[in-house]
């Protein structure tokens, strides 16, 4: 095993921006990806027909295909076709959404929001309905009961979940690869093609990516535990694949 | 002129078909060998030998710990030189060439192993102890009572982690483009670049994809229906 590569400061500093770039990329989508996941669910749970449809219609195709498919989608069919409408070129948001990582950051959120989605949607309707009856018969508006018992409710019960789902999430960043973005990934298949090392870049990301699992994991049953009224994930420290 | 005609997806409907063809062959048999290592995972994991269920554990927890695509590439890389490595122990030729549709297979296999052994694990442990009790006390041998009781037993609580390792399975045989197999996603990644139609072709994909996982998702409900029918 070689790492005396590691002394290099342009590699570090490729390790160093794809790391940086990695979480950016996971505390973007699943802030945006959660937002969106609750409007899914409330979608599907009380939207009228049309929409309720349209949120279940989204759930299925986004669960239904791969997710590389999905950036590629994006990236090259969608970002394609961007270049082509008139003053969006010439736009303040321009720099930004031509950027690969914005593609990774929108095919992520729209992921989470549809993943997430349908855990919501479980936990609001696991909310026993005397609770939130209770809230009426206390004179709470639809919005406070919401706000204030059905949501935070749904969020206790589906924590263990929601965790799961963000380590799924960290572990298809390196997808972002494939469009260029620089993430772990690319920076180890840079090292790769520049000092023809195969396994010692990736191992060390392997690494990495170890490192990161077992900090989020923690992290999160940290967020169980104080979350009140929450049993944290006993033992299981990693998620079943996605249900 | 035929030749500055753009090219439309119904001149890619051959490729495309026999890509998808291929991928489904790919998915079925790594599931098969899946099944297989996650039979032996789930076993060795529950066996009374400690190695046994360090090595298992080991396994079952790294594969799921780290990325799928990075595991596919460390894999792809690895299990050439693994194999080479054991051709020249035994003294035969290391230039044989790994063909693409194995080492896919068997990367995709390898990581389904991984979730199959956590998903027999607790399909086999949520089998009711008087069962078991119940076949020590007939007197049946370890084998016996293995695939009589603890394999149909087994079932119904396997199959919805089984249905789901399916539908990802199908998800993941697109990450095998990555490494230059050429499957479905692959095929499609052709054409879109050939044709500069880049939206038309992905959202194809997209439609195929989709095709078959809710193909599967309807045999899947009809299978659990089916070993479900003894329960209330």
């Amino acid at each position: 095993m070689n790492y005396s590569w590691l002394s290099d400061p342009f590699y570090q500093e490729y390790l160093w921006t794809g790391f940086v770039n990695t979480l950016w990329l996971v505390a973007v989508s699943a802030t945006a990806g959660l937002a969106l996941a609750v409007l899914t669910a409330l979608a599907r749970l009380r939207g009228p027909r049309p929409i309720a449809w349209l949120a279940s219609a989204y759930v299925t195709v986004i669960r239904g295909t791969p997710l590389l498919v999905q950036l590629f989608f994006f990236y090259y069919g969608v970002g394609r076709l961007m270049e082509g409408v008139p003053g969006l070129r010439e736009s303040w948001f321009w720099p930004i959404v031509r950027e690969p990582f914005f593609f990774g950051a929108l095919t992520f959120t729209l992921s989470v929001g549809a993943y997430s989605g349908e855990i919501f949607r479980g936990a609001m309707q696991s909310v026993p309905a005397g609770e939130l009856e209770a809230g009426r018969a206390f004179g709470l508006s639809p919005w406070q009961i919401l706000y204030r018992l059905w949501l935070p409710r749904a969020f206790q019960i589906g924590l263990p979940s929601l965790t799961g789902e963000m380590i799924l999430l960290l572990k298809s960043v390196p997808l972002v690869s494939t469009i260029a973005v620089m993430d772990l990934l690319q920076a180890a298949n840079i090292v790769r093609d520049e000092t023809f090392l195969v396994y010692e870049p990736l191992l060390l990301i392997t690494g990495i990516y170890l490192a990161i699992v077992i900090l989020l994991t923690l992290v999160m049953r940290t967020v169980e535990r104080s979350f009140p009224g929450v049993r944290a994930t006993q033992g299981r420290w990693l998620p079943m694949r996605r249900l | 002129m035929t030749a500055m005609q753009p090219e439309s997806l119904l001149d890619w409907a051959g490729p495309i078909a026999n890509g998808a063809l291929v991928t489904l062959q790919i998915a079925v048999l790594a599931y098969a060998i899946g099944l297989l290592l996650g039979l032996i995972g789930a076993s060795a994991k529950l066996s009374p030998i400690p190695p046994l269920r360090a090595l298992a554990t080991g396994y079952s927890t790294l594969i799921r710990a780290v990325p799928e695509l990075l595991l596919i590439i460390l894999l792809y890389y690895a299990g050439g030189d693994a194999i080479e490595w054991l051709l020249s122990l035994f003294g035969l030729d290391s230039r044989i060439e790994i063909s693409g549709f194995a080492t896919a297979v068997g990367v995709l296999a390898f990581v389904q192993g991984a979730y199959m052994t956590e998903v027999f694990r607790g399909a086999i442990v949520a089998i009711p102890r008087g069962q078991i009790e119940a076949a020590d006390a007939f007197g049946f041998s370890r084998w016996t009572r293995f695939h009589r009781i603890v394999l149909p037993g087994m079932w119904p609580n396997a199959l919805p982690g089984l249905s789901n390792l399916w539908l990802i399975l199908i998800k993941d045989t697109a990450l095998i483009s990555v490494i230059g197999f050429n499957e479905l996603f692959f095929t499609i990644q052709q054409a879109a670049a050939s044709s500069r139609a880049h939206f038309v072709f992905y959202a194809a994909a997209g439609a195929i994809y989709l095709l078959m996982t809710m193909t599967s998702t309807a045999i899947f409900e009809r299978l659990e229906r089916r070993v479900r029918r003894g329960e209330a």
